[in-house]
């Protein structure tokens, strides 16, 4: 990454308040997005990735907000804006893609008013406009006949088709950053194939950025150029994806992709157990004031438990956090 | 392998139709056909995974082992004996027989039951009325699962994703069946979970002599974990043979599909092409794939004659004559 990024996120706090406490679900964490490039962010559930993502666009509900840091988008800072600086925002310039296309499309509209809805909204077109631009999108997104289809409800559509009309909605404005949060979790591994292929035709043609959010460490590497890792609300590596997959710098990293199976990795009349990693995700209300990993990490001394360990620069846009890394 | 032995359950011709109801006074005019003329068998300690995506009857076909489902036609037979038709055993034997782990853990558990009365329900209807035995026994399960005793005055919502998959596996093994159905048991759990149940599955199979038929779409824990795999599409098996075989050499356009359709971080970073057209091997002579088109499939035809013909050691693939 060259040019100044197009999104940066800066010792983002989140937090969740209820009644007098204030839990800390997401801490500190610090990335960037350059124009044109792919950013994933892996980690299990709960760990964050999604409402750091819903964070972007001042999507997040209570009891979560903003604790304190800053999201510069275009060097604006997205949390000093108000409501209807948002709204001009969202869909136009930064996007959504959501795991579910069946709970995120409108169940009582045509899919074709939906896409059209975006023009109408962001570009100011007539609905008449609006839906000869949106049978265009829906044919991007290879629909086939999308002149029949735009007058299709999202419970006539197959899982696959209708995750690629949300793309078009997505992509319908030309985006500068889409978000994807899951895109392709909910669907089968052959339309999982073809949507994410699509997916970076689109992007890779419009220079839109992406900020891939999954827990598949395949999808990631498939999708993106760099990533972060999250684990219980810290980003503990960011790395490019060869370095990640090759010289894992975190423990947590490290464990992960070792207690993976490997295509291709079984040898015959030998089978031996996958290295697991022990322990469980500490809940968001007993999080360890040190490292977080540090209950379940087999390098971890009477110094991790004491504070955070601070971000170890491994070289551009590459860091871990961990005091043992290696 | 083990196929001189006999098998532990032998599905022959197995069909299942849904009636599609439509019209005037509901008629059935049509039948969705979920499975088709299949046959496959499971050995004693063996792990058969059965891979495909969904819609392609696989669920169908485990209901159907479990006895939820009737057969339209065909039989399903286990260590020899019939378990379809006029001979088919009660539920309580059946139960003995085999029981799913489900792919949910979250779903499949009752919140307003205790793991200790999930687990003591089953024993108690099983008729084990002495109170000492069913404790011992619901303490010896739990702690073959990895959890501990004193656990079981817990509710399912106090623990977490891989613990609950633990009680789920727990509550297949409390009545000791020799058969048991796999759902996706980790595709909901968290990665870092995953390996956790995968050998705790592996250790139970060889520890209890169990016999598996799991149904997956994730091709690294089906190739670390089978001892044999079917490829089955549209109600039918395209490709079944034993794990090394299908997984160095897959025939079907079908099984290559799914093969190369699946983002296996290694291999991408490896940057090593396993879809390379090249490596197709031409259909035997006199024959064709079928299906040779993908996704041209109706669904309430019945399909046309094929042939489940050896390519390899014990390696099968459906043809069609030409």
């Amino acid at each position: 990454m060259s040019a100044p990024p197009l999104l940066e996120v800066r010792n983002l706090h989140i937090d969740m308040r209820s009644g007098q406490e204030r839990l800390n679900v997401v801490e500190n964490v610090s990335f960037s997005i350059g124009a044109g490039e792919t950013f994933g962010l892996v980690g299990e559930s709960g760990c964050g990735k999604s409402i750091t993502a819903l964070s972007l666009i001042g999507l997040l509900n209570r009891p979560l907000a903003v604790g304190q840091g800053e999201i510069l988008f275009k060097g604006q800072n997205l949390l000093k804006m108000n409501g209807s600086e948002l709204r001009r925002l969202r869909g136009n310039r930064i996007s959504m893609i959501f795991q579910e296309p069946m709970t995120a499309l409108n169940p009582l509209a045509t899919v074709g008013r939906q896409i059209a809805e975006m023009f109408v909204l962001h570009q100011g077109s007539t609905w008449h406009e609006a839906e000869r631009k949106a049978i265009a999108a829906l044919a991007q997104v290879q629909v086939p006949a999308p002149d029949k289809r735009i007058k299709n409800y999202p419970h006539q559509m197959s899982g696959g088709m209708r995750q690629r009309v949300m793309i078009a909605i997505a992509l319908a404005c030309h985006p500068d950053l889409l978000i994807a949060d899951e895109p392709t979790t909910a669907l089968d591994v052959t339309v999982q194939a073809e949507i994410l292929k699509l997916m970076q035709e689109l992007c890779d043609q419009r220079g839109t950025s992406v900020l891939m959010i999954s827990h598949d460490l395949g999808v990631i590497a498939k999708m993106c150029q760099r990533v972060g890792i999250m684990y219980a609300g810290h980003l503990v590596e960011e790395r490019a994806v060869a370095d990640l997959f090759r010289r894992p710098a975190h423990p947590y990293t490290h464990g992960l992709l070792a207690s993976l199976p490997v295509l291709g990795q079984r040898k015959l009349n030998e089978r031996k157990p996958l290295q697991e990693i022990e322990g469980i995700v500490p809940s968001i209300a007993a999080f360890p004031t040190g490292c977080r990993f540090e209950p379940r990490c087999t390098r971890a001394s009477p110094i991790c438990r004491d504070a955070v360990p601070g971000p170890s620069v491994l070289g551009d846009y590459s860091f871990v956090r961990c005091y043992h890394h290696g | 392998m083990a196929s001189q032995t006999q098998p532990l359950l032998q599905i022959e011709n197995l069909s299942v139709c849904f009636p599609v109801s439509a019209g005037l006074f509901r008629r059935s005019h049509q039948a969705v056909r979920a499975i088709n003329n299949l046959s496959l068998s499971l050995h004693k300690n063996q792990c058969l995974s059965i891979v495909g995506e969904s819609g392609c009857g696989k669920s169908t076909l485990a209901l159907t082992i479990l006895g939820l489902q009737h057969p339209t036609h065909g039989s399903i037979s286990f260590d020899g004996k019939p378990i379809t038709g006029a001979a088919q055993p009660g539920r309580m034997q059946r139960a003995r027989m085999a029981q799913m782990v489900f792919q949910d853990p979250y779903a499949s558990l009752n919140p307003r039951q205790t793991i200790h009365a999930a687990l003591a329900g089953p024993l108690r209807l099983h008729g084990l009325r002495n109170k000492g035995e069913v404790e011992d026994r619901i303490a010896t399960t739990l702690k073959m699962v990895g959890l501990k005793p004193e656990q079981a005055k817990r509710y399912p919502h106090e623990f977490s994703g891989g613990q609950r998959q633990r009680i789920g596996i727990a509550r297949a093994l409390i009545l000791d069946p020799k058969v048991i159905v796999l759902d996706e048991p980790v595709s909901a759990l968290d990665v870092s979970i995953r390996a956790q149940i995968i050998n705790l599955l592996l250790d139970l199979k060889e520890r209890l002599d169990l016999s598996y038929i799991m149904i997956s779409h994730d091709l690294s824990v089906v190739e670390h974990m089978s001892d044999r795999v079917a490829v089955m599409y549209f109600g039918q098996i395209v490709e079944e043979g034993p794990w090394q075989s299908i997984f160095a050499n897959p025939v079907h356009p079908y099984t290559r599909r799914l093969l190369a359709a699946i983002p296996d971080p290694f291999t991408i970073i490896r940057q090593e092409d396993i879809t390379r057209k090249d490596m197709q091997p031409p259909p035997l002579s006199g024959f064709s794939y079928y299906p040779e088109e993908i996704g041209t499939h109706d669904v309430y035809q019945s399909p046309p004659p094929t042939e489940f013909l050896t390519v390899g050691d014990d390696h099968k693939v459906r043809f069609i004559a030409r």
